[in-house]
Order: C-alpha cells, then structure tokens, then sequence
C-alpha cells in the first residue's frame, strides 16, 4: 500500500474515472502550477471499485470548475482548509463552454479563422450535447476522450 | 438592432406578420416603391449564388433602394486574406444592410457579432439558408392558404440540402405537419435534424428510398438538387445525382392539389415536362422569394409603410 500524506491547503479531486487522472492533469493545465500535485491511479475504491485521485497544493481558485463539470460533473471536489474538509464542491455541466474543445467540421468558419474562440453550447442536458456555435456540430460531453 | 441567421430567430407571430406584410407587397407594389429611398444593402456573397443574389437585388431596387457588393470569393478582399469580422466592419460604413452567402457554416454568424448593421444570412455552406424558408413558407401559405395540416415530402439531397434542414426547422412549429424523408441511404437527413428536432419534438415522418411509394400521400413535394460543391468525392456526386427525376408519369401518381416546390435551380431532378403541370409552383416560388425578400428588408430596418 502506497502511502501519500494528506494536504494542509489546497483541494483533492476524487472518484476520477481510473486511468483518467494524467489527461485530467493536462486538460485542467495543472501542469503550469508551481505546486505540489500528487496524482494517484487506481486507488482502491468502495464505489467505484478503482479510482484516480488528484491531490493539488494551492488555491482552489486555479481550478477552472466549468472544465471540470464539461469533463466530467460526477468528480468530487473537495476544498482543504487546515488539513481538514472545508468545502465540498458540486459540479455542473457548464451551459457553455470556450475554448475547451474544437470543432471537427471541416465546414465550419472556426476550420480558417482560427482567431476565433471555439465555443459549444449546451442544448441538452440530459444526453450531455454540446454544439458548435457556429455551425451546430454536435460534441458529447460524455463521449469524450481528449480535448483540443 | 436583429439579424436573421436561422429561420428559428423569427417567432410564429413575427413570421405571421412578416408573411402578412409580403402579401401585403405583392398586393399594392407601388406602395413600397420608395420605402427604403436612399438605403442601401450590400451583397456579400463568398460563393456563387445567382438566383439568390439576384433576387435580394431585385427586392433592394423594388423598394427604391441601391445595391453594392461582391459576387465570389476572389472579387474580394477575403482573396486576400481579410477575415469575415473585419470585411464586416468595414461593410458596415458602406451600406445599411448586408446579405451575406459563405461556404464556411457559421460564417454570418461571425459577421453579426461584429457588425454595425442588420446581417442576413443568405446561405452557410450545408448549415441555414433562412431566406429560401421565408420563400417556401410564404409560397405554402400563399398557394395553399395555411401552413399546418399537412404532408410533406422532402426529396433528394437531405444530408447537405440546407433547404430541407431550414424548411423543418420552421414547420415542426405549425399544427399536424408530417414528413416523408425521401433520399438515398447516402443522403439521408442528418442524425440531429432525426433525433433533436423530429423525435425530440414528437413531429410524425418517414424516411423511404422510393418516390413513387410517398407520392399518393403528399400535399407538397419539395424536390432538391444533389450539389456537387457539397461532395468531396467526384465519384459520390455522379452516382447520386440522377437518382430522384420527378416525370410526368410519376406526377400521375399525386393528389390533383399537390404542389411541386424546388429552390432553384433545377438541373434533371424534375423533367421540363412537368413545367406545363399547373401543380407545378416552382417558378411563382421564385417570385415569393422576392416578395419575401422585401418584407424582410423592411422588418431588420424598422422601416413601415403607412396607407
């Protein structure tokens, strides 16, 4: 068993999808954090059976929230005050999202004007759907494997 | 300040009015003869599109206005390399009103949000093509005298025909509409138009291969052309583009009070033949849109007419 110490300020993103933790890493930029980060992989998990966790040393105020509830909203977040608990964060699927993820439609104005910002909005909340501004294509939130 | 990117922007009584106001213009043209005297709409169009440009010209001078613009890519600035947003904002200090035709989906879309002046969409690649719904809506209730209550068979290009994705759009709002889907397996309606606004909307339709099959039932066929600027595959295009032609033997088969109704321009999907067939409502269609055209000038400028 590998043990890792728990944080005294900062936030823990738990119940992430095994195996999801690297791309999560990089698609929330905590990568460009000058903190401590501990990413752990399949931790043993009562409801999950397996789970990554991640474990960042700093302000809660670098996590961009929107992305995480577009990747993926059943993620906890837990917000650490003083070693402890202070706040559990509820996720949503944002209404909409920009420069998250890009269109694939080769139709689409955003394929040559690249200066454009990539924007989806959320017409279906119960299936996940996304669409281009633009253009409509469709995107599923659920469906995801990397963005950009 | 509105623009028109979708037929969607429109509620039912704002097209009711719009609609009204049409009627109103192919009733009594010399009322609106000078309605937009010293106004002027600039065409903007990145894409070859006679018909439709003409037709927003035709409505512009109709109402004593002038007309400026571009008719392909190359004659202008986006040749060499000027984005939509800036060619709009630059438009926007020339003219009153722009239309604007783009390959590119969404294009229009860009242009409005930077725009200091009402925009039109006059055509987004396969996307929205709102003004040729205008046209069709005001050509149905016209000729029919409601747009509810209905059969419609929509035949041809149903997976890159904006025509047919826009005119669905619009008539899933009106009571008791019912599709038939008529197109090969290649060219079938796409999964959102299926799932998100059919299903989605519990609005009754069909999808089959064969035409002859649908033709008892209509109360409007909507015939489209297969456009080869849609395919990337030269091979795709020659083997789907004669597969629907609407023959005289074929008409045989429709109710006595069916209309035949087609964007323009036709290339074999429907025989000249059938042009003699007074169902055939193809060609007063194109003057709606010109009727059309006009209203919708009028409304984006706030311009009214009184008696």
């Amino acid at each position: 068993m590998l043990n890792i110490s728990g944080i005294h300020e900062g936030f823990v993103l738990d119940h992430i999808k095994p195996g999801m933790s690297l791309q999560l890493y990089h698609d929330l930029k905590l990568d460009q954090l000058d903190c401590t980060v501990a990413i752990i992989k399949n931790a043993k998990s009562s409801k999950m059976g397996k789970k990554d966790i991640l474990k960042v040393e700093c302000s809660i105020e670098a996590l961009n929230l929107d992305i995480l509830g577009f990747i993926d909203h059943n993620i906890t977040v837990n917000v650490i005050k003083d070693d402890k608990i202070f706040e559990k964060k509820e996720l949503h699927l944002p209404k909409q999202v920009k420069n998250v993820i890009s269109c694939k439609n080769p139709r689409c104005i955003t394929s040559i004007e690249q200066e454009l910002d990539q924007i989806f909005i959320l017409t279906d909340e119960e299936r996940q759907i996304y669409r281009c501004k633009y253009c409509d294509e469709k995107y599923r939130s659920s469906s995801k494997k990397s963005l950009r | 300040m509105r623009h028109l990117m979708s037929p969607l922007d429109f509620s039912v009584a704002e097209l009711d009015e719009l609609l009204n106001l049409a009627d109103d213009i192919e009733k009594n043209p010399p009322k609106y003869a000078h309605a937009c005297d010293g106004k002027k709409l600039a065409t903007c169009f990145y894409e070859p599109s006679t018909r439709t440009r003409l037709s927003f010209e035709a409505a512009m001078l109709n109402l004593g206005g002038s007309v400026l613009g571009f008719s392909s890519a190359d004659s202008s600035s986006a040749a060499k390399g000027e984005s939509v947003s800036d060619t709009i904002r630059v438009i926007s200090c020339y003219a009153d009103i722009c239309a604007m035709r783009h390959p590119k989906e969404g294009a229009p879309l860009v242009a409005a949000e930077k725009s200091g002046i009402p925009v039109i969409n006059a055509g987004d690649g396969g996307h929205q093509h709102p003004t040729q719904t205008l046209t069709d809506l005001l050509t149905i209730r016209s000729l029919t005298g409601s747009l509810g209550d209905m059969t419609i068979g929509l035949c041809g290009d149903l997976k890159f025909g904006r025509t047919v994705h826009s005119l669905i759009d619009a008539l899933i709002r009106y009571p008791n509409i019912r599709f038939v889907l008529i197109s090969p397996e290649e060219l079938r309606i796409p999964s959102y138009i299926r799932e998100d606004i059919l299903r989605a909307n519990q609005i009754p339709f069909e999808e089959v291969e064969r035409l002859e099959d649908a033709m008892p039932e209509l109360d409007i066929l909507y015939m489209t052309r297969v456009q080869r600027e849609r395919f990337f595959n030269e091979e795709d295009y020659v083997r789907l583009k004669d597969f629907y032609i609407l023959t005289k033997d074929k008409m045989k088969l429709a109710k006595e009070n069916m209309l035949v109704l087609h964007p323009l321009p036709r290339v074999n999907e429907i025989s000249v033949e059938v042009d003699s067939d007074p169902r055939a409502a193809y060609f007063r269609q194109a003057q709606y849109g010109v009727y059309v055209r006009m209203a919708l000038i009028l409304t984006l400028l706030e311009i009214t007419v009184s008696e």
